[in-house]
C-alpha cells in the first residue's frame, strides 16, 4: 500500500476523538477496581471490629496516609507512562518522600523503645500474612490498571507495568489498613510496603508482555 | 520540527476534534517527517523505512487518544516512531538469530548495486539463471525496492516464501560471482 493511500484512509476514519478519553479510561477501571477489591476485603476479611475507636489514634490516620500518599503519587506515574514522550518529573520523587517519611518515624519509635521490645514493633503479630493479604487484595485494582493502561500507549513497558502494580498494590494496602490491628511504624514501613511491592515487581515483569501496542 | 510544530500541533488538535480535512493535511506533513527521522536511523536498512513510517503513521491514529495538546507534538511522535522503532529492530534481531546471517551476501549485492550500470546488468545476466521464485523477489525486493508484503502480493507468493527465496537466490548468485 502507497503511503498517501494509507493516510487517505486514515483521514476518512477520522471521527472525533473523545476528550480526556485518557483520564475517563482510568476513572472507569480503578472505580471497577476498587469495588473489586473492597469486595474482595469484605468477604475474606471484614473490617475491624474497634474501627471506630481506632480512627481516633493519629497513628490509624498515619497508616491509612502513607499508602494513600503512594496511590497518588503511582496514579501520576501511570497516567504519565501512558502517554509516549510524556515526562515522569517529580514524579519519583513524590513517591520515595512518603517511604522516607516512614522509615524516619520507624526509626524514632525505635530508638525511643528499650532494644529487648524492638522485634515486637518490627515484625507485630502478622508480618506473614500481611504482605501476602496486601497482595491479594490488590488483584482487581491490579487486572484493572493493566487493562487500563492496555488500551493506551505505554512506550517504557516494564516501568508502566510497575507503576499499575505499585498502584494496586497501594490500593490493596489502603483498604487493608481497615481490618488490620497493627499500629507500629516500623511494621507499616517494612511489612506494608512489601505488600505493595510484591504487585510492583509483577507488573515490571508482566509489563513487556501483556502492554505491547 | 521546530516552527512547524505549532502549525501542526493546531492541525493535530482540530483533527482530533473530527475535522478531516486538518487531520489529513496533518498526516502528510507528518509523514514526511518521519520519513527524514526514520531514514537517519536506518541507514543499514533503507528498505525498511517506507515499511516504518506506515507502521508509525498507523499507531499514531491508534493511540491519537494519548495525545495531551499541553504536551510538544514533538516529543510525542518521536516517543512513538522509537517505539516502532525498536520493535522493528528486535523483530529482526530475533528473526536473524534464527535464520543463517543474511548481511554478508546483501552487503556484497549491495555493493554492486551502487556501482555503473554495466555492473548491474552482469548481475541481470545472472539473475537470468536462478529459478523463478528466487529471481522474482531478488528483483521486486533488491532491484525495485518493493518490501516483503509487496513482493508476494505482486509474484502470488507467501511472504516467508519471498524470504526464503531471496535469502538463496543471493546465495546462489554469491556462488556464480566467486566462480566467474
Amino acid at each position: 500500500m502507497k503511503t498517501e493511500d494509507l493516510i487517505a484512509a486514515l483521514a476518512s476514519r477520522a471521527e472525533a476523538v473523545e476528550p480526556r478519553a485518557l483520564q475517563r479510561r482510568y476513572a472507569m477501571a480503578l472505580g471497577w477496581g476498587a469495588l473489586g477489591t473492597a469486595l474482595l476485603m469484605a468477604i475474606l476479611l471484614g473490617v475491624r471490629p474497634d474501627l471506630a475507636d481506632a480512627a481516633r489514634l493519629p497513628m490509624f490516620w498515619v497508616k491509612l496516609a502513607f499508602p494513600a500518599a503512594l496511590l497518588a503519587g503511582a496514579l501520576f506515574a501511570v497516567v504519565r507512562l501512558s502517554r509516549p514522550g510524556a515526562r515522569l518529573g517529580q514524579v519519583p520523587g513524590a513517591l520515595l518522600a512518603p517511604v522516607l517519611a516512614m522509615w524516619l518515624l520507624a526509626a524514632i519509635v525505635l530508638l525511643g523503645t528499650a532494644p529487648g521490645d524492638r522485634v515486637e514493633l518490627i515484625l507485630g503479630h502478622s508480618w506473614r500474612s500481611c504482605p501476602f493479604t496486601i497482595a491479594l487484595l490488590s488483584v482487581p485494582l491490579f487486572g484493572a490498571a493493566l487493562w487500563a493502561m492496555k488500551g493506551l500507549a505505554p512506550t517504557r513497558a516494564a516501568l508502566a507495568g510497575g507503576a499499575a502494580g505499585l498502584l494496586a498494590g497501594a490500593g490493596g494496602a489502603l483498604v487493608y489498613a481497615m481490618f488490620c490491628q497493627e499500629m507500629a511504624a516500623p511494621f507499616i514501613g517494612i511489612w506494608y510496603l512489601l505488600g505493595m511491592l510484591i504487585p510492583a515487581a509483577l507488573g515490571a515483569l508482566l509489563g513487556p508482555r501483556l502492554l505491547r501496542w | 520540527m521546530g516552527a512547524s510544530e505549532d502549525w501542526l500541533r493546531d492541525l493535530l488538535v482540530r483533527g482530533l476534534a473530527g475535522d478531516a480535512a486538518a487531520y489529513h493535511e496533518c498526516l502528510k506533513a507528518l509523514s514526511a517527517h518521519l520519513r527524514a527521522f526514520l531514514r537517519r536511523r536506518l541507514v543499514r536498512l533503507p528498505d525498511e523505512v517506507e515499511d516504518l513510517v506506515q507502521e508509525t503513521l498507523l499507531a499514531i491514529h491508534n493511540q491519537r487518544h494519548t495525545y495531551d495538546a499541553g504536551q510538544p507534538l514533538t516529543a510525542w511522535i518521536h516517543a512513538i516512531a522509537r517505539y516502532k522503532l525498536v520493535d522493528l529492530l528486535r523483530r529482526r534481531a530475533v528473526r536473524e538469530a534464527l535464520n543463517d546471517p543474511l548481511e554478508d551476501e546483501l552487503d556484497l549485492f549491495v555493493a554492486s548495486d551502487t556501482e555503473a550500470a554495466d555492473a548491474r546488468r552482469d548481475v541481470a545476466r545472472l539473475l537470468e539463471r536462478l529459478p523463478d521464485r528466487q529471481r522474482l523477489p531478488i528483483v521486486h525486493m533488491k532491484l525495485e525496492g518493493l518490501s516483503v508484503t509487496e513482493t508476494a502480493r505482486v509474484t502470488g507468493m507467501s511472504e516467508s516464501a519471498v524470504k526464503v527465496g531471496v535469502h538463496r537466490g543471493l546465495r546462489a548468485l554469491a556462488a556464480m560471482i566467486r566462480r566467474e
